[in-house]
């Protein structure tokens, strides 16, 4: 399945549908649409190969966890496409940036645009941050850390089975303060996993604030040469970057694109707002007024009626 | 003399994992030979995964392989498998339900190590997990079984695995779901599992010369669990229920059958013998069993309290306790 707009047009799509949201709800993951949308624009738009939706445009409410009294449960893992040898597979890391990743599906035509009304509302598997059932998502990523691990272990089976899709993961900064997340690297390497791809993030944003005033991570790209795996640095808003890193090679390796983002981009009145960025909450109306009337005019929309909304 | 066999658990699960080469999968944490899969191993380094001390990782990994379509056997300490990694083995594993085995070796006070090596309170952890099945060995036929039985599972299980000199008391292998009748008294029932269920086997001949008549129960399928059996051997004695486990008392088999005894307003003694609200320290096997009250001795007691009663029991009574000195076999508990 391919889209016919352009990538660029696919990231600026994501920021306006996530900032309507944010605006309408009175906060959101705002920041995470600014630092990504490229990335995840540049994933489902041209780097994987992934087949024909597999689950309804507008998704199913919530219809249970995995038990053997739920043989009918699934992931959300449809809306990328079946899980046929051929082709790639994509996890989510930081499952928080769920919003821009839903944004992401339908603005290339994966899911309806009613799945985001469907967002953090009781009963829906359209979930605030991503769980399996959610539209996209495959594995549980909202406990930090664990994604890379996953998919090493994944694309260690598909490479014994002979597999030509990739695994892919979608990383964040802030996750590899987690110990586990170098334990995987090492692994990944050692075992020579090398269909292995990751594209992580590099806002230097998390929860509590900037990276360097929760605990600084250093020069990641070194450390995670250091434990075996290749990483190249690029500017996350640079589409041709990016296009050119995923060639970089990386046999008996895995390869991690280092995205180096700016958490305001498109939106440059989030500044504002430093050193939280992690979940934007407007402190007031006229707070909420002034975002609505300024990043409208960044990003070239009207701004939002929300009147209404909650 | 009751046989000892030397390794099943090497034996068997080499002979299991052959018979399925493209789905099931060793993974090991640095504990190859401690987990008596170095064998396996240097025969087939295409179906074996070392780790190393990452347990995290190895959790989140396993949970990949499981996605893939393989079926790993977790081969550790069974206190590495949840303790450290407890948050991936929730997210990994239980939740999505992937077929992966968890063979934790060295169950509760079987390792000299203390504290950081005592898997004493698992069974209470893996009973609150939700898609999680939990099998115990007792024996050496259940160690040769407990692949088979664990990989007959459409989920995760947790296995708690004897190594080393295994005495053989049962010869039939563990069928999931069932628990073992070793003995239909009408007196006082005692359930136990593990290493316990030889202990009471020794008790139980005891008593059974005092005049005492025990129903005894061996449970190796801890969950799921049959609860209208379990009543049903209750509602068969007259006095009340002791359990003897090598675990907490609390969340254990102890538990269990309370919990059981109280959903179905059974009205009947239950005295829970195991570990005490306590951490052990590390020691041989048998002084552990006696220090912390999980050996023959302790059961004996326990039944007394039960009848309010004194059989006049002492050691000289039950049989001679198997000694095994800690520091005189090769890779003692492989520390």
């Amino acid at each position: 399945m391919r889209n016919e707009r352009s990538t660029e047009e696919v990231a600026l799509g994501i920021r306006r549908r996530v900032f309507e949201h944010c605006i309408r709800n009175n906060g959101g993951y705002l920041s995470q649409a600014c630092s990504a949308a490229e990335q995840l624009a540049w994933l489902y738009n041209e780097e994987l190969n992934l087949g024909d939706p597999t689950l309804p445009m507008v998704p199913k409410p919530f219809e249970g966890v995995p038990s053997p009294s739920n043989p009918g449960y699934h992931t959300g893992a449809g809306y990328n496409g079946p899980a046929a040898p051929e082709f790639d597979r994509l996890f989510i890391a930081p499952a928080h940036y769920a919003l821009v990743a839903y944004a992401t599906l339908i603005e290339v035509g994966r899911m309806a645009p009613e799945g985001l009304e469907m967002f953090n509302k009781d009963g829906s598997s359209v979930e605030m941050i991503g769980a399996e059932h959610s539209p996209g998502m495959e594995v549980h990523n909202g406990t930090l850390g664990i994604g890379f691990s996953t998919a090493a272990g994944l694309a260690w089976g598909r490479k014994r089975r002979g597999e030509r899709g990739r695994t892919w993961v979608y990383m964040s900064d802030g996750e590899v303060q987690e110990g586990q997340t170098w334990e995987a690297i090492a692994a990944a390497a050692y075992h020579k996993v090398d269909n292995l791809y990751a594209i992580m993030d590099v806002n230097r944003q998390q929860c509590d604030g900037a990276m360097s005033s929760v605990m600084d991570v250093g020069d990641i790209k070194a450390k995670i040469e250091e434990f075996g795996g290749v990483a190249v640095w690029v500017d996350a808003h640079k589409l041709d970057e990016i296009r050119e890193a995923a060639k970089t090679p990386h046999r008996g390796k895995p390869l991690i694109i280092l995205a180096n983002s700016s958490p305001y981009r498109g939106m440059p009145t989030l500044q504002l707002r430093f050193p939280r960025l992690h979940y934007v909450r407007f402190k007031s109306e006229k707070e909420r007024a002034k975002m609505n009337q300024e990043i409208a005019r960044s990003l070239k929309v009207d701004p939002i009626d929300y009147e209404g909304a909650h | 003399m009751v046989e000892m066999v030397s390794k099943p658990y090497a034996r068997a699960f080499e002979a299991y994992a052959t018979k399925h080469p493209d789905k099931i999968l060793c993974l090991s944490a640095d504990l190859t030979s401690s987990c008596e899969i170095d064998g396996f191993r240097d025969r087939h380094p295409e179906q074996f995964l070392s780790l190393g001390m990452a347990e995290q990782n190895m959790m989140s990994f396993a949970g990949g392989l499981g996605l893939a379509g393989f079926r790993p056997f977790i081969h550790t300490f069974g206190v590495f498998m949840y303790r450290r990694p407890y948050d991936q083995l929730m997210a990994s594993i239980a939740y999505p339900r992937r077929k992966v085995r968890l063979m934790g070796f060295l169950p509760g006070v079987t390792t000299p190590g203390g504290m950081t090596h005592q898997s004493i309170e698992d069974i209470s952890v893996m009973r609150s997990i939700p898609n999680m099945t939990i099998l115990e060995t007792g024996d050496a036929t259940e160690v040769e079984s407990i692949c088979e039985a664990a990989d007959s599972i459409d989920g995760p299980v947790w296995c708690r695995v004897l190594r080393g000199s295994v005495p053989r008391l049962f010869d039939t292998p563990i069928k999931v779901g069932e628990m073992r009748v070793l003995s239909e008294g009408t007196d006082v029932l005692v359930v136990t599992s593990g290493i316990c269920t030889e202990e009471a086997m020794r008790a139980r001949a005891a008593f059974s010369q005092a005049g005492l008549s025990i129903r005894h129960l061996h449970l190796h399928t801890i969950k799921p669990f049959d609860a209208a059996a379990l009543l049903d051997h209750i509602g068969s004695v007259k006095h009340g229920v002791v359990t003897l486990e090598n675990h907490v008392t609390e969340g254990g088999i102890g538990s269990l059958v309370a919990e059981t005894m109280a959903d179905a307003g059974m009205g009947k003694r239950l005295v829970r013998l195991g570990l005490k609200d306590t951490y052990a320290h590390g020691g041989s096997r048998a002084y552990l069993m006696r220090y912390y009250g999980l050996d023959a001795l302790a059961l004996v007691r326990g039944i007394e309290d039960l009848m309010g009663q004194d059989f006049g029991i002492g050691e000289a009574d039950l049989d001679a306790a198997r000694v095994e000195d800690v520091h005189s076999l090769v890779k003692a508990e492989g520390l």
